[in-house]
């Protein structure tokens, strides 16, 4: 199966994520980029973490206008497959295939740091490998994750079990020091109303090798989760027609 | 030609212009001499520039000869944009060391931003993609009111230009002293790999050829920051020098990184410069000089930024984010569509001539034509008086009957856990992305950080140090150290040392105690770098570190490289199980002069540093390698400041936070055994069956090895000396520095 990581001009965790595709997954990775409108037959699009275009204005608002995108708008209204990470997240919800926005940390630094998150719903493609209430180690890394959302949207995302990740302490507990960011209701990652789209702020792609980084290599959950769902969705027949057909 | 539209004619060129240029009357008659004429404007703006302390190392040149700086692991030392060592697979570790102090002090966010894009540049700019930051840092005192807003705005300068542009910054060094209340220093490092294959220089050659400017816009921003703002001492008008700090765009430099990484894989260039100091002056003329040609410079086609920019101007703008390329004839429209793929701007600016003239044009008259040996061989190289300060000998001396022994060792070791110096980074540190490029291995808070080199089982280890204190104590000693604990900082992680680059912060050199400070400095490193078999690649020298009339103290920072043969062996402080053995190497003695002890705990900063055996640190180094090779260490720690209870306290912080027994084995005061910065040493942890062959590895190298005791429970126990339960050092040592500065 194919993964198409979109490089925006100032991607930084595109290397890393075309990395773990093709290393620890054993699948193929291209790099699709900002400007291309072809996901050149990617079955998974993942945006990666960096800063898109610089985000001297909003982070993901100029990256949400790039042609690529609508390529990207095309693949998940078809059911596509889409994780964004960190600033892939922010494009997402600028982009509006996500609810809410994220803004700039509470204590207005960059934070860079192990957390532990959540998983709050096994019901999406990145999690179904997951058991409910799974806790992970996986690194942030970022400026502006606080995710903040008007209470009737967070009520409806918490009606849908559509928050897929939430910040707590080793414990398991939703506390407010749990939460590097301010994020309302320690949210640290949601899905689509079709489930298909997931974005959070955490790395899974820097949490993939024991020695590297935090030490921790929960991240992989994610990736196997979706790669294992796309296999079945793709039918027994190794090698079969992509899930979506490009735009 | 006419020029388009009148501008503001150019003031006449005298002595007294020169003057305000920073140019010494010797300096003018000099350029008269050189030129047989007056220089026009510009030609006087690009003396200034050239000649100063910045650029042309006019009174450190005569003295940097000394070091050395070759070797079978060097493929390029000093005189290029870095330094370049071989690390087999076909792989050059890139790397310098670089100072931005005094833009940082002025504007701290922007100066340490710009610093580092200028140190990511010159690798880049050798062919090498970076993959780690470091950052040294020497603040004024903790509680000086300046000091909060001069960390934050340092630390959110480098956050923000090193997160954006996608390089992880794994770890460096900070200090706090009152001696750099007026004068702080941010030295940034980058560390590149390179292909052997495909390193690019700095060269022009070719008669013909073109030369390309790309990257970002000129604007009238850091004009004569090279010459005034980095070549002169500060008083009370320094912060009406803000104009002269630059303003970094990482986003920009993130494109030009790609683009100028992308046109490297192909053979359409000849040489490569970037844009620093003196901007597009400096790097024309250093390409030319290196190359022993001439260029021609057609300033009309410089990309600006704003209209009306004089010649003057535009040679000396210090706008950011700029390279200039030399190119194959016939290639300008390849390197052109490379760079629009990043949606940069190329533009041909001139070509190489062969009359080794460097002339410049601007709306069709010809504003400047300099011999470029004028600029480069002729300038100036001072050996300026040096005297050893009169002060000097007295500090040197420490009566330690005067020194009275704490009654609570206990609370002494905490006193010194949350010491502005001896506290934890962590507030600091994680500003930083230090994972991006997947290959972080050992991050900040060990003794060196630990970077895979991808697609090799390979790693490569970076420290950087310097105690300024020992160094103010004692120059030569003091450098000679900072040498030393940058290449010991590599092996307790399991490296072997390669090679170092140097950043020589000091005071004013036309004052002699000054000058004789830095010579011994020099002299130092020189010695330590011989016997270590480092030699230095590349670095920098930066004066004029004082205000009002009060010099930083003397602070060689040393920036090391080291080579893992497998990622496999890296080591880290930190204890890992119950029960392991715990073993110091080396040998403790009776030294406190120069000690964090004796200055946090008595307010004392006297004495003479530890003394340094060169051959017995190499036998250290040795047997801690072998050990680590042969896979036989839990953890391995560096003891420095704070002595050897400040190290085990370490050991048991990081990590899983165990804690430790250990006996007291003494014949000396107990302060001094527990806090002395005896050099040397190596604090170990290992399984007990692996003692033996440790020891004998030890023996046969003639290094002392003493069993401590062992790692246990959830105390640091140090006989009955003290004894501190981990989850209180921990708590005090981690929360103490934003406790100081996040207000």
């Amino acid at each position: 199966m194919r993964w198409g990581v979109v490089v925006f001009p100032g991607s930084n965790d595109d290397r890393d994520a075309l990395r773990v595709a093709e290393r620890q997954l054993g699948d193929q990775a291209v790099a699709l980029w900002h400007k291309d409108r072809d996901l050149r037959g990617a079955d998974v699009v993942l945006l990666p973490g960096g800063f898109s275009y610089g985000d001297y204005l909003r982070c993901g608002a100029m990256a949400s206008c790039s042609p690529v995108m609508d390529a990207v708008r095309a693949h998940a209204a078809a059911g596509g497959l889409v994780l964004g990470i960190c600033n892939g997240f922010q494009v997402l919800c600028e982009a509006g295939l996500l609810p809410g926005a994220l803004v700039r940390n509470r204590s207005l630094s960059f934070i860079c740091d192990l957390v532990t998150v959540r998983v709050e719903t096994i019901d999406t493609p990145f999690t179904e490998g997951c058991h409910p209430g799974e806790l992970l180690a996986l690194p942030i890394k970022h400026g502006e994750g606080c995710w903040v959302a008007d209470e009737d949207t967070l009520a409806a995302l918490e009606r849908q079990s559509r928050i897929v990740f939430r910040y707590v302490d080793r414990a398991g507990r939703v506390t407010p020091e749990a939460c590097p960011n301010g994020a309302v209701g320690n949210v640290a990652g949601v899905c689509s109303e079709g489930r298909n789209v997931v974005g959070l702020m955490p790395h899974p792609e820097h949490a993939v090798e024991r020695q590297i980084g935090y030490n921790t290599e929960d991240g992989l959950k994610l990736f196997r989760s979706a790669q294992a769902w796309l296999r079945r969705a793709r039918g027994p027949e190794a090698g079969g027609p992509a899930l979506v057909p490009g735009p | 030609m006419m020029a388009a539209r009148p501008s503001p004619s150019p003031p006449e060129v005298t002595a007294a212009l020169a003057a305000e240029h920073g140019l010494s009357p010797e300096e003018w008659q000099r350029i008269l001499d050189v030129l047989g004429r007056p220089p026009t404007f510009p030609e006087l703006g690009i003396f200034a520039v050239m000649w100063s302390e910045h650029c042309s190392y006019k009174s450190s040149r005569a003295h940097l000869r000394q070091l050395p700086t070759t070797g079978p692991q060097v493929e390029q030392g000093p005189g290029e944009n870095a330094g370049a060592v071989h690390i087999g697979d076909g792989l050059l570790a890139v790397f310098k060391i670089e100072s931005h102090n005094h833009p940082s002090f002025v504007e701290p966010f922007q100066g340490a931003a710009t610093g580092v894009g200028g140190i990511l540049r010159d690798v880049f700019t050798m062919g090498a993609r970076p993959v780690a930051i470091l950052d040294s840092l020497r603040f004024g005192a903790a509680d000086h009111p300046r000091t909060p807003f001069l960390v934050r705005g340092v630390v959110g300068g480098i956050a923000h230009y090193g997160n954006c542009i996608g390089v992880p910054t794994v770890g460096g060094d900070v200090y706090f002293d009152a001696g750099y209340n007026g004068n702080i220093l941010v030295n940034a490092f980058t560390l590149g790999i390179a292909r052997k294959d495909r390193l690019f220089r700095a060269k022009a050659g070719g008669v013909g050829n073109p030369v390309i400017y790309v990257g970002a816009r000129t604007g009238r921003d850091g004009i004569h920051g090279a010459s005034l703002l980095a070549s002169a001492a500060f008083d009370e008008t320094s912060q009406e020098k803000r104009p002269a700090v630059q303003v970094g765009d990482p986003f920009t430099e993130k494109l030009l990184l790609e683009a100028c990484l992308t046109l490297m894989e192909s053979d359409r260039i000849v040489a490569i410069q970037d844009m620093g100091a003196a901007g597009l002056t400096s790097s024309s003329l250093e390409m030319a000089g290196r190359g022993g040609a001439g260029m021609v410079l057609n300033l009309d086609a410089v990309p600006l930024r704003e209209e009306g920019m004089t010649p003057y101007e535009i040679l000396l703008s210090e706008s950011q984010e700029r390279m200039l390329i030399v190119a194959k004839a016939g290639e300008e429209e390849a390197v052109r569509e490379v760079f629009a793929k990043w949606d940069l701007e190329a533009a041909v600016i001139g070509h190489v001539s062969d009359d080794g003239v460097f002339r410049v044009r601007w709306r069709g008259e010809e504003v400047c034509a300099l011999p470029v040996t004028a600029l480069t061989d002729s300038a100036p190289v001072y050996r300026r008086p040096a005297e050893e300060p009169s002060t000097l000998e007295d500090m040197q001396r420490l009566d330690l009957r005067e020194v009275k022994e704490p009654t609570d060792h206990s609370q002494t070791l905490l006193s010194l856990l949350e010491s502005p110096n001896l506290c934890s980074r962590e507030w600091i540190i994680r500003q930083f992305d230090q994972l991006v490029g997947g290959n972080t291995v050992v991050r900040a808070g060990g003794d060196a950080a630990v970077v895979r080199v991808e697609g090799t089982r390979k790693a490569l280890a970076l420290s950087v140090d310097c105690n300024s204190r020992y160094c103010q104590l004692d120059p030569y000693l003091g450098a000679m150290l900072a040498v030393v604990e940058a290449a010991r900082n590599l092996v307790a992680t399991g490296a072997r040392p390669l090679a170092a680059s140097d950043c020589l912060n000091y005071g004013n050199p036309e004052r002699p105690d000054v000058m004789w400070a830095f010579q011994h400095g020099i002299q130092g490193i020189r010695d330590a770098c011989v016997a270590l078999g480092t030699p230095i690649v590349s670095g920098n020298v930066s004066f004029y570190n004082e205000t009002d009339g009060v010099s930083i103290p003397p602070t060689p920072t040393i920036a090391m490289v080291g080579l893992l043969d497998d990622v496999d062996d890296a080591l880290t402080p930190w204890w890992k199980g119950e029960g392991d053995v715990v073993v110091l190497l080396g040998r403790t003695r009776e030294e406190l002069g120069a000690s964090e002890y004796l200055a946090h705990v008595h307010r004392i900063v006297r004495g003479a540093p530890p003394w340094i055996d060169l051959e017995a640190e190499r036998r250290l180094h040795r047997v801690c390698l072998t050990a680590a090779r042969e896979r036989l260490l839990r953890s391995a720690h560096d003891v420095a400041e704070g002595g050897l209870a400040v190290a085990l306290a370490e050991c048991c912080l990081g990590g899983p936070g165990l804690g430790a027994r250990v006996a007291v084995e003494r014949g000396i005061r107990a302060d001094a055994w527990l806090f002395g910065e005896s050099q040397s040493r190596m604090l170990l942890s290992l399984r007990r069956r692996h003692l033996g062959r440790v020891r004998d590895l030890a023996r046969r190298e003639d290094v002392p090895l003493t069993i401590l005791g062992e790692v246990r429970g959830k105390s640091l126990v140090i006989g009955d000396l003290l004894d501190v339960p981990v989850e209180t050092a921990r708590d005090r040592w981690r929360r103490a520095l934003e406790r100081r500065l996040a207000r």
